[in-house]
């Protein structure tokens, strides 16, 4: 089985904190890894040793089979970054931005002209391309970002954060557009903070937390692990909550609980129980203004595994990494 | 569903090469500094501030100094322009030298320079890029000079290939100082910080110096500063080689100076800059 890359064991100090307590993580040809914790887990600082930003005090990693230090200028040939590991130029145009990264590839000038037109139009960005990236919006800089870390057409993209503050209609399409870069033979680290998008876009998510990786698997196998799902109700009559409260435990098993009035949820476990309550309340005629079924925050999913929140830790090793760095 | 904005579309086929696979090509170092220089031109271009320095700065002060102090100092205007001019192309193309440490400092502390180091190119062409960028900028500094200066009545007291001369050799000493610039640039943590620090050394290093007025008129203390100061060298140089004057000390020492700061601050720009990794 082979690897696009491989961490394993890595370690790293900033001064007295220790923002990575030995580290593996790993990756398939062609999948997409889903990293994925709060701020001031170590995801930052595992995905800079793996893009041979910064160097791990112990433990080795490698990329396409290239060792991170030792052939570093091999593993740069390799891999593409966005968001907070790279950004564009912001007073150069979008056009010349893909430019000069196309010529520090050692594309030739034909090809690193006609590389940066193909997704200039494949970002949609074409319109904007003769202008300066400070004048694009906030989504067309990521768009750019992206483009970036595509032109030498990667074996191993790291993809920071990609929806973080986009609305809804765009992180679908994203979404799709992530999926597409595996179609192309690439292999994405993904890191984010939501639990949705790794469900939706990892083949594998490793959980991190406090420098170490606490949870690795599948998008199914973690919601085994981290516990159930939530279905939420809010019937048009409050006058009917009883009535749903008491289709709720039948149908699932459990004690619903109403965190505000009129609002009932309750945990459940088996994939085909929503249609049912859906169904029995249809029966019943009770109407809905609220009807859904949540996925375990990534909150809930960090208090069944740590035992504790995914908090932010104010003065975490992300903090000092920024600080040191 | 329709969206007025697409994000994007799936990328298709391409027959892009996947340069991971490419082989190696000789003369990165010299090609990713040229791609690089070129970046650093584009973005002086698109920063007016920068542009102004080595504009309408030393106009100003041609004009400042020549028609307000011009009189007073030589006792006619003419005379004190041919004795300003050479000594102030020094000092604009000095202070120009001021803003690659800025923009390089500007740089690091955001991603620009994160994505540089991830590409496969030498660890120093970034550096090297600016610094050749910025060459160009005191070539155009030069010509507005001199322009505003001919239009003005200045005129060459020796020949064409003497001033050229004195105009390359300012250039390689302000190659030199901006590589204090550079070291500046990489290890201070804001632009602002890299500017004031700058302006803090350029300032005895261009007005300490017989600029403005002739050396035997400064104060004591002074004078012994004047003696000591590099840049005085190369402004004796550019006015002997420029209107006419010694030559040959003034140059040679200018040389000297220009080697050994390149041979100091160079290697430990670069240093500071691989350890800001």
């Amino acid at each position: 089985m082979s690897y696009a890359f491989e961490a394993e064991g890595l370690v790293k100090r900033f001064g007295k904190t220790t923002a990575l307590a030995g580290i593996d993580l790993a990756a398939r040809r062609g999948t997409v890894l889903g990293v994925l914790g709060p701020n001031g887990a170590g995801k930052t600082t595992a995905v800079r040793i793996l893009a041979t930003l910064l160097r791990a005090d112990e433990g080795r990693a490698t990329v396409g089979g290239y060792d991170v230090v030792r052939d570093a200028g091999q593993v740069r040939r390799l891999i593409g970054l966005t968001g907070q590991y790279a950004s564009v130029d912001e007073d150069l145009t979008g056009t010349q931005n893909l430019l000069l990264i196309g010529r520090l590839l050692d594309l030739s000038g034909r090809e690193a002209r006609a590389r940066a037109a193909e997704l200039l139009a494949w970002f949609d960005l074409t319109e904007a391309a003769g202008r300066p990236a400070r004048t694009y919006s906030g989504g067309m800089r990521r768009r750019l970002d992206l483009a970036a870390s595509m032109v030498g057409r990667p074996d191993v993209i790291y993809l920071d954060e990609p929806t973080t503050g986009l609305d809804p209609a765009k992180r679908e399409e994203m979404w799709g557009v992530v999926r597409s870069l595996v179609d192309d033979g690439s292999t994405v680290l993904l890191t984010t903070q939501y639990l949705d998008e790794a469900d939706a876009l990892a083949d594998e998510i490793s959980v991190i937390d406090h420098g170490r990786v606490i949870a690795h698997g599948t998008p199914a196998e973690l919601k085994r692990i981290s516990g159930s799902q939530t279905i939420v109700v809010r019937p048009t009559d409050p006058a009917r909550t009883g009535d749903v409260a008491d289709i709720l435990r039948t149908s699932t098993g459990n004690e619903p609980e109403l965190p505000q009035p009129g609002l009932l949820t309750v945990p459940v476990e088996s994939d085909t129980t929503f249609t049912t309550v859906v169904r029995r309340l249809d029966d019943a005629g009770i109407g809905v203004v609220e009807l859904a079924l949540r996925l375990p925050s990534l909150d809930e999913v960090f208090f069944t595994l740590t035992g504790h929140g995914a908090e932010t830790l104010e003065h975490g090793a992300e903090a000092l990494a920024e600080v040191a760095a | 569903m329709t969206t007025t904005t697409r994000t994007a579309q799936a990328p298709r086929r391409t027959r892009a090469p996947k340069v991971g696979a490419l082989p190696k090509r000789p003369f990165g170092l010299i090609r990713h500094s040229s791609a690089l220089a070129v970046r650093s031109l584009i973005k002086t271009m698109r920063t007016p501030e920068q542009l102004v320095d080595v504009t309408l700065q030393p106009v100003m002060f041609v004009v400042i100094f020549v028609y307000l102090l011009g009189g007073a100092i030589s006792g006619s205007q003419h005379a004190y322009l041919q004795f300003l001019l050479p000594a102030i192309m020094v000092q604009t193309v000095l202070f120009a030298s001021i803003a690659t440490g800025v923009s390089l400092n500007t740089d690091v502390e955001k991603g620009v320079f994160d994505r540089f180091r991830s590409l496969p190119i030498a660890r120093s062409a970034p550096l090297v890029g600016s610094v050749v960028g910025d060459i160009v900028r005191y070539v155009v500094s030069i010509v507005v000079l001199f322009g505003f200066g001919y239009a003005i009545g200045f005129r060459i007291g020796t020949d064409p290939l003497s001033t050229v001369a004195a105009c390359l050799l300012t250039i390689a000493f302000a190659f030199a100082i901006s590589w204090i610039g550079v070291l500046l640039g990489v290890v201070m943590r804001s632009p602002g910080a890299v500017q004031g620090t700058a302006f803090l050394v350029m300032f005895p290093l261009t007005f300490g110096t017989n600029m403005m007025v002739p050396t035997d008129t400064l104060p004591g203390w002074l004078q012994w500063w004047v003696k000591i100061n590099p840049v005085a060298d190369v402004m004796d140089a550019a006015r002997g080689l420029i209107i006419g004057g010694p030559v040959a000390t003034p140059v040679t020492q200018s040389l000297i100076w220009t080697v050994a700061i390149i041979a100091v601050f160079a290697p430990l720009a670069v240093r500071a800059y691989r350890r800001r990794a």
